[in-house]
C-alpha cells in the first residue's frame, strides 16, 4: 500500500449533498486503508478500499458492541447513550444472531414483493394529496418522510397516528444537538415504545411487534427490554434511512437531468438506477468497529482498542471497482457496493427500502412530469456530516 | 459447477435470490436455498456474482460436478 497519509478530520459536512466531501480526496486517495481524526481527537482506522472493506467488515475481531470501553463515537451527542444496549446494529454474535433470526421472516424479498401493493397505494395517497395541495410542495414532508414512516408503522404493527412524536424523537435522537437531547429522546422512544408493547399484550394485532410479543409470551424471549431496543432499531432505520435516500435520491435526479431523462425513456433501468444511487450517495457514510485483537491489513496492524471506522461514500468511489466513480451511470453494475454495509450487520431492511425506492421514485416522475426545484439547488440546506446524509427541506414545484 | 449454501451462516440477507433469482430463493424463515434441480447452477452466469453478493460468505461454487 502507499504511505499513509497525515490523518483528516472525520467526519466532514458534504460541500454537495451526493458527493464526499472535498475534504476526503486526501483519504480517497490513500487506499485502502487511511487514518482520520474523530472529534474527541482520537486516531482512528479509516478504511477505504472495497476488497479490504469487504474483507473487515466480516471480520468477527472487529466488535460492534457500543457497550465496549473504548468503542468510538464520532459525535459528542452519543456519549450519553452508548451505555445503552442497541439492538441488531450493536451486538455482536452470538446475540446478534439470535436477534436478526427473528427478524429476518418480516425482511425476505417476497415479503418485500408481498408489500408492493400497499406501498404503491401508500405512495399514490400521498402523492394525490400533494397535487390536490400544490404546487409548490416540500417534498420532505410531504413525501420523502411519510412513505417510509407509514410503511414501516405497517409492518411493525405501530399506529401511525403517532408519527409526528416517534418523527421527531428519532431526529433529535440522530441529530441532537446536544448529548441531552439524544439522551431525551432515547428515554422518550423506550417509553411510548415500552407502552405499546405492554398495550399489545392485552390487544395483539397484526404487526411485527405483536409477533414478538407473542413469541415472548409463548417462549420467554425476547424480554421486555431487549424488544423495546429491537422496536426502536426497526422504527428508526425502517423510516430515517430511506427518508433521505428518496429526499437525497429526488435532488439528485433533478441535477441530473440526462440521466432522468433516460430513466423516464427506458423504466426497466430503475432498478438499476436505485443502486447505483444507493452507490452513488451512500448516506450511512460512517461504520463503526473496535478492534478486539490485533488484525494484519495491508501492510499494517490495527491493534486490539483500535478504532475502525468504514467511510461508504469513499469505499463506494473505489475506481479499482466503479471506474469514473463521480459519475452517475445506471449500466455500471453498480452492485456489491456497501451502502447497506457488508457482513453480519448488513441493512436488515435493504429488501424493503429497494421496493419503496424504486416506488416511490417512479411514481414521482409519472406523476409530476414537469417537477423542478422551488429554489436555487446550492441554496437548499442538507444534513450535516455526523449524521445520515440527506435533505433538510426539498422545496419543489410543477 | 456445484453450489453449497451453509445456512448456519446464512443471514437471511436474501441477496442470492435478487441477484439470480433462477438458481436461489428464501425459506419461509427466510434462509437461502436452492430451487428444485438448480444445485448445479442451472448454467446461469449470475451464480458467482449471487455467491460475491452473500455478505457472510455463505454460498460456495465449485467447478467439479455434484
Amino acid at each position: 500500500m502507499t504511505e499513509l497519509s497525515e490523518p483528516v478530520a472525520f467526519p466532514q459536512d458534504r460541500g454537495c449533498p451526493y458527493h464526499p466531501p472535498a475534504g476526503y480526496d486526501p483519504l480517497r486517495a490513500s487506499r485502502p486503508l487511511a487514518r482520520v481524526t474523530l472529534y474527541d481527537g482520537r486516531t482512528a482506522w479509516l478504511v477505504t478500499g472495497h476488497a479490504l472493506a469487504r474483507d473487515l467488515l466480516v471480520d468477527p475481531r472487529l466488535s460492534s458492541n457500543r457497550t465496549r470501553a473504548g468503542f468510538p463515537i464520532t459525535t459528542p451527542r452519543f456519549a450519553k447513550v452508548r451505555d445503552r444496549k442497541a439492538a441488531l446494529l450493536g451486538v455482536d454474535d452470538p446475540e446478534h444472531r439470535t436477534q436478526r433470526r427473528m427478524m429476518i421472516p418480516s425482511f425476505t424479498l417476497k415479503r418485500a414483493t408481498a408489500l408492493r401493493p400497499s406501498i404503491q397505494r401508500i405512495v399514490d395517497d400521498l402523492l394525490d394529496r400533494m397535487i390536490a395541495q400544490g404546487p409548490p410542495a416540500e417534498l420532505v414532508g410531504a413525501f420523502a418522510l411519510p412513505v417510509p414512516s407509514m410503511v414501516i408503522c405497517a409492518l411493525l404493527g405501530v399506529p401511525y397516528a403517532d408519527h409526528e412524536f416517534f418523527e421527531e424523537q428519532s431526529r433529535r435522537l440522530l441529530r441532537g444537538p446536544t448529548a441531552e437531547v439524544t439522551q431525551d429522546a432515547r428515554d422518550r422512544l423506550e417509553e411510548y415504545l415500552g407502552d405499546l408493547i405492554d398495550r399489545k399484550r392485552a390487544e395483539p394485532g397484526d404487526g411485527l411487534l405483536d409477533e414478538l410479543v407473542e413469541q415472548h409470551a409463548r417462549e420467554g424471549t425476547p424480554d421486555r427490554d431487549e424488544l423495546i431496543a429491537l422496536a426502536i432499531i426497526l422504527l428508526i432505520a425502517g423510516h430515517e434511512t430511506t427518508a433521505n435516500m428518496i429526499s437525497l435520491g429526488t435532488y439528485t435526479l433533478l441535477q441530473h437531468p440526462e440521466r432522468l431523462a433516460e430513466l423516464r425513456a427506458d423504466p426497466s433501468l430503475l432498478p438499476a438506477a436505485v443502486e447505483e444511487l444507493l452507490r452513488m450517495l451512500s448516506i450511512a457514510d460512517g461504520l463503526l468497529r473496535l478492534a478486539t485483537e490485533d488484525v494484519e491489513v495491508a501492510g499494517a496492524t490495527i491493534r486490539a482498542g483500535d478504532a475502525v471506522v468504514f467511510s461508504t461514500s469513499v469505499i463506494n468511489r473505489d475506481t479499482d471497482v466503479y471506474p469514473g466513480p463521480d459519475t452517475l451511470d445506471w449500466r455500471r453494475p453498480a452492485r456489491h457496493h456497501v451502502a447497506f454495509g457488508f457482513g453480519i450487520h448488513q441493512c436488515l431492511g435493504q429488501n424493503l427500502a429497494r421496493t419503496e425506492l424504486e416506488i416511490a421514485l417512479a411514481a414521482l416522475f409519472e406523476r409530476l412530469p414537469t417537477l423542478r426545484l422551488a429554489a436555487p439547488a446550492d441554496e437548499i440546506p442538507f444534513k450535516p456530516g455526523d449524521t445520515i446524509q440527506g435533505m433538510l427541506e426539498l422545496p419543489v414545484t410543477w | 459447477m456445484h453450489i453449497e449454501i451453509d445456512r448456519d451462516v446464512c443471514i437471511g440477507a436474501g441477496q442470492c435470490a435478487l441477484t439470480a433469482p433462477n438458481v436461489f430463493t428464501q425459506d419461509d424463515d427466510g434462509y437461502s436455498m436452492l430451487l428444485p434441480g438448480r444445485a448445479d447452477g442451472g448454467g446461469d452466469p449470475l451464480v458467482r456474482d449471487a455467491a460475491r453478493a452473500c455478505p457472510v460468505g455463505a454460498i460456495t461454487v465449485t467447478d467439479e460436478p455434484a
